[in-house]
């Protein structure tokens, strides 16, 4: 995926150390190392903390890359590594191609008043500050007027349906309200890249799944480049087009979702992966069967080849078979279910 | 600790020894005094130092005094030109702005008092003054405790001055001040500027640190520059702490403009309610007094509703008028008021044959009160003096007389105390309750011997274990350091009195301050009767506290001890009905679903839980009764607040702050052993989790 498209961000060796000394381990900034699992442990046994060991991946425009990880995975660390927040021992992070690392203090303020927004996982809200204030905030510092302000405002206030509660206070919002304002504050500058750190887990499960249609929405009308944070497992499958787990500050794997479930790198992917229903995963792609592609029945419903089995069903039940197409609107062919019995049956006996 | 039952026996070694120390020291007194001849002439290298620094620093400290003195006596000249109406409006609407009518009504209501009881010219002399030094505090606080927040090496030189200024009492510093700058109103302005910062100082760094980590982020992603960071994130979030600080400043700054009346020279409210006292013009000084506490709570509720305030949602679409309503509104009715008292004089001056000035009656009212009430009054006081004060400052030993008590403490009667006081300590160590024991034992030895004739050697040996007990190490040389201080400085003896008058102040107001706070906790009637009268209690100026009691029983130690209970148990009643109220409601319902009945909830739980908070109830007992002292040394009373005062009055440098180092000391070893102990329960409670 990441061949074909523009890529946006690149984290490439980063590690964050915590400790006494914690530059002594790295003789440049570069953070590349011969062995690195080794390197982290040499780093380990001399007192030090590594929050993030070694982590490289590549987000591309438009791409939902998706870290996933228990608490003091490093997952937190790593996303304010990106941004900064937190200053990276040794690696780079290129945005655009540029080095964010050797960026001046006031070069990086101006990034992140246009390139970068964030959502946080308790909001950050100003308590101060009503909604549309909050929201404006990042414009404010900017030295927009007033006016200005208020006209950006109000559009991410649209867009995240937050109309009529423009002059209440964060403390008389729900949570869910709550986040809707950390996420219209953090679209407001109009970012290309956009960090969500476990934006819906101090939400309820319901609101939680109704913020993560939300959410899915908001991308696919404004196409940015994510890198989101969360402990869930079943949220990141939701969601990502892409995602890497992590493990005590070093990558256990990258991959799409599909691929992290048919082949979990060792068993601590394959941990999280086991309670997930396999019609979450296998996607009508998988089921689609080649001999009866020819067959061009136009009654037939149609769905697309990225669709999972879970979405399929429901259809099934109501006709005999489903057309199934690529991105590019092309026929590859038919999917019936007993083709989807044929696929679970095998998938269930590779588990078991 | 509790694991540890060597400590049991190293107890009743060390009391066996004050035992037989006590019984030697009549063969060799200086194992019970400490020789006056040992003692280091401190207080004459002190006054020498000071002399030095005002022969070479004082045209500085005098040139700063002339430079102050001047928007003093501005906003003095200022507030006594306004015209009362104007002043009385002013407070009315920034208390409707604070809080709404009822304060409103109320702050009009106090200031009318002021206008109509005569008090008006000296209560805006002292007003001018608060209105000086709190800015300056707020200013001053506000930025050591942004220096505190930023550097870590700055808050750990900052907050241990802060614990000496806060501790210290107020009275000690008004004498290097006073010799420093020389007589006048500044002093007081200095005075109440060092002793209102500090909790400003505290309460920035605190609201600054505890800005919560995403906040600061968020401002950060948002693209902020250091600087709209802190002031555009930082300070508006912290905004409620940082109101809180004000609130506290200016609540010590009027106390301590109150207090620094004492020097004279200023003709305010503090000074007129001192010198009633003096002459014992009860009716007056109550007037006065009531002016002080009026004053103070206005100035209170108004600043408190300010910091408590939330931002409340506007209706959309209202304009500059309706958000700058309350200023426009003062604008237009101090006007207004300005006006009408140019044309009506009672307006502008209350005259004095409208004054209502009703002392004469009430004097005569105590008088007659008193005379009806001798009897009681007089059984009181010699119940209180011979059978509770007398035992615990000079011993059984030499209270019990014929004259006292009525018989002769024989050598049979000792026998037999000495016999009770065994039996009761050895039941209690054969029930396994060693800890209640051995108390049983001190406090009987204290008693029969006296508190001020027990030995120091035992004393410092007893109190620095105790602190290795319950601080380590550091804590006991600490508290070594700190009893030999006292030892070496000679105001010994003036300690162990302060410590007797304390004490005694201490265990009443815990007792009965711990039972009223039970009963505030179960009984909501009780909770609602009690609330306001501690309100009253803790902004009331420690002044004013003194009259009621001096009036009835008139000048001396048994007065000063009611008057430092009635300040002393505000927080035990607190702390006490907090701690009960605020207990984890799964444990109470698993104790109630397991059968307790109301009494055994109380005693077995709830108690028992609440039990750290209680401690910390006991913490700020002591404190206030500490900070009280000095207050109560004005009605005479022996110990390290008279010696404050002695200095004071006769400009000894030495003497005055030697006293009030001393003071500190005893503060900051009860501040240090209570919360020792009661951290060492809340590790207890949580430790197995």
């Amino acid at each position: 995926m990441q061949s074909d498209k523009e890529v946006k961000l690149t984290c490439r060796n980063v590690w964050k150390v915590y400790g006494e000394n914690p530059s002594q381990f790295f003789s440049d900034s570069q953070g590349s190392v011969e062995n690195p699992v080794a390197h982290a442990q040499r780093i380990r046994d001399s007192g030090h903390i590594v929050a993030c060991g070694d982590v490289s991946f590549e987000v591309a425009v438009g791409e939902i890359f998706v870290i996933m990880g228990l608490s003091g995975s490093g997952k937190s660390t790593i996303v304010r590594c990106l941004s900064r927040l937190v200053e990276p021992t040794a690696g780079e992070v290129l945005l655009d191609g540029e080095n964010l690392l050797k960026k001046s203090e006031k070069e990086l303020i101006e990034i992140r008043r246009h390139k970068m927004g964030m959502v946080f996982q308790s909001f950050g809200l100003l308590p101060h500050l009503n909604v549309i204030d909050n929201i404006a905030f990042p414009l404010k510092l900017q030295g927009l007027t007033l006016e200005q302000r208020r006209e950006r405002a109000q559009r991410v206030i649209d867009l995240v349906g937050l109309n009529g509660r423009e002059n209440s206070y964060p403390r008389q919002l729900s949570g869910g309200q709550q986040q809707r304002v950390g996420i219209a504050r953090s679209l407001a500058v109009e970012p290309d890249l956009w960090f969500l750190d476990e934006p819906f887990s101090a939400l309820d499960p319901l609101i939680r799944r109704e913020m993560q249609n939300e959410f899915l929405n908001i991308q696919n009308q404004l196409q940015k480049s994510i890198v989101f944070i969360t402990h869930d497992f079943l949220e990141a499958l939701r969601i990502a087009d892409r995602m890497m787990i992590m493990k005590d500050g070093e990558i256990v794997q990258v991959g799409t979702p599909a691929e992290l479930i048919v082949n979990p790198a060792n068993d601590y992917v394959a941990e999280f992966t086991n309670d997930v229903p396999i019609t979450r995963v296998l996607t009508a792609g998988a089921v689609v069967s080649s001999e009866q592609a020819v067959c061009d029945d136009s009654d037939l419903p149609s769905i697309g080849s990225d669709a999972c089995i879970e979405d399929l069903l429901p259809i099934l039940s109501q006709a005999r078979a489903v057309i199934v197409k690529d991105a590019q609107d092309k026929t590859l062919g038919v999917a019936t279910a007993a083709n989807v019995i044929s696929a679970l049956a095998r998938e269930t006996n590779r588990n078991g | 600790m509790v694991n540890n039952p060597g400590k049991f026996w190293v107890w009743l070694i060390l009391i066996a020894l004050l035992l037989s120390t006590q019984l030697i020291g009549s063969y060799s007194p200086w194992l019970l005094n400490y020789p006056t001849e040992w003692v280091i002439p401190l207080t004459g290298v002190l006054n020498a130092m000071m002399n030095w620094l005002v022969e070479t620093t004082g045209w500085l400290f005098r040139g700063l005094s002339d430079i102050l003195s001047i928007p003093v006596s501005v906003v003095q000249q200022v507030l006594q030109w306004v015209p009362w109406p104007v002043i009385v409006v002013l407070g009315a609407v920034a208390s409707w702005a604070a809080s709404g009518w009822k304060l409103a009504l109320f702050s009009t209501l106090a200031l009318l008092y002021m206008v109509f009881v005569g008090y008006w010219p000296e209560s805006m002399n002292s007003l001018s003054l608060v209105l000086i030094s709190v800015p300056l505090a707020i200013a001053t606080g506000f930025g050591f405790g942004v220096w505190g927040f930023r550097s870590k090496r700055a808050e750990s030189m900052i907050m241990p001055a802060l614990d000496m200024l806060q501790t210290i009492p107020a009275f000690a510093y008004l004498l290097p001040i006073l010799l420093l700058f020389g007589f006048g109103p500044v002093v007081g302005l200095i005075a109440s500027l060092l002793f209102a910062f500090p909790p400003m100082v505290r309460n920035t760094i605190l609201g600054l640190k505890s800005v919560q980590a995403e906040i600061i982020e968020s401002g950060l992603m948002s693209g902020a520059t250091p600087r709209q960071l802190f002031w555009q994130v930082r300070i508006p979030t912290a905004a409620r702490q940082l109101l809180l600080g004000v609130n506290q400043t200016t609540m010590a700054a009027v106390s301590m403009v109150i207090i620094a009346s004492i020097i004279g020279g200023t003709a305010d409210i503090g000074w007129e309610v001192l010198s009633r006292i003096r002459k014992a013009q009860f009716g007056e000084s109550i007037l006065a007094g009531i002016v002080i506490a009026l004053l103070a709570m206005v100035i209170d509720r108004i600043t408190y509703g300010f910091a408590g305030q939330e931002s409340k949602e506007q209706p959309s679409g209202t304009g500059p008028l309706h958000r700058h309503r309350y200023l426009l509104i003062a604008i237009v009715s101090s006007i207004t008021a300005f006006i009408l008292s140019s044309f009506i004089p009672a307006l502008r001056e209350w005259p004095e044959a409208w004054v209502i000035y009703p002392a004469d009656g009430m004097n005569r009212w105590l008088e007659n009160f008193i005379l009806n009430w001798s009897q009681a009054i007089g059984t009181v006081k010699t119940v209180a003096f011979f059978y509770i004060m007398l035992p615990v400052k000079v011993g059984l030993v030499d209270t019990i007389s014929p004259y006292s008590w009525g018989f002769e403490f024989t050598p049979a009667l000792k026998l037999i105390y000495g016999l009770a006081v065994l039996v009761a300590a050895g039941l209690a160590w054969f029930k396994q309750r060693k800890s209640l024991s051995l108390v049983i034992l001190f406090f009987a030895i204290m008693i029969y011997f006296g508190l001020t004739k027990l030995s120091w050697l035992m004393l410092i040996a007893m109190t620095s274990f105790m602190a290795f007990q319950l601080g380590g190490r550091t804590l006991a040389i600490g508290t070594l350091l700190s009893l030999l201080f006292l030892l070496l400085t000679g105001i010994w003896p003036q300690a162990m009195l302060s410590v007797y008058l304390c004490g005694i102040a201490v265990v009443i107001s815990f007792l009965v301050g711990g039972f009223i706070g039970v009963l505030g906790s179960e009984i909501e009637a009780v909770s609602r009767i009690i609330r306001p009268i501690n309100d009253t209690l803790q902004t009331m100026p420690l002044f004013v506290i003194l009259i009621p009691f001096v009036m009835i029983f008139k000048i001396g130690e048994f007065s000063a001890l009611l008057a430092i209970v009635a300040y002393a148990i505000v927080p035990a009643i607190r702390y006490t009905e907090h701690g009960l109220r605020n207990l984890p409601a799964d444990v109470l319902e698993a104790s109630t679903s397991m059968g307790c009945t109301r009494w055994q909830l109380l005693t077995q739980v709830k108690l028992p839980l609440a039990l750290p908070v209680i401690m910390l109830g006991l913490n700020q007992t002591i404190m206030y009764a500490i900070a009280m002292l000095v207050i109560a040394a004005l009605v005479g009373t022996n110990g390290l607040g008279q010696q404050v005062y002695i200095g004071l009055g006769d400009g000894d440098f030495g003497i005055g702050i030697v006293a009030g180092i001393g003071m500190a000391i005893i503060a900051m070893v009860a501040d240090r052993f209570t919360q020792g102990w009661s951290a060492s329960r809340q590790r207890a409670f949580s430790g197995n989790d």
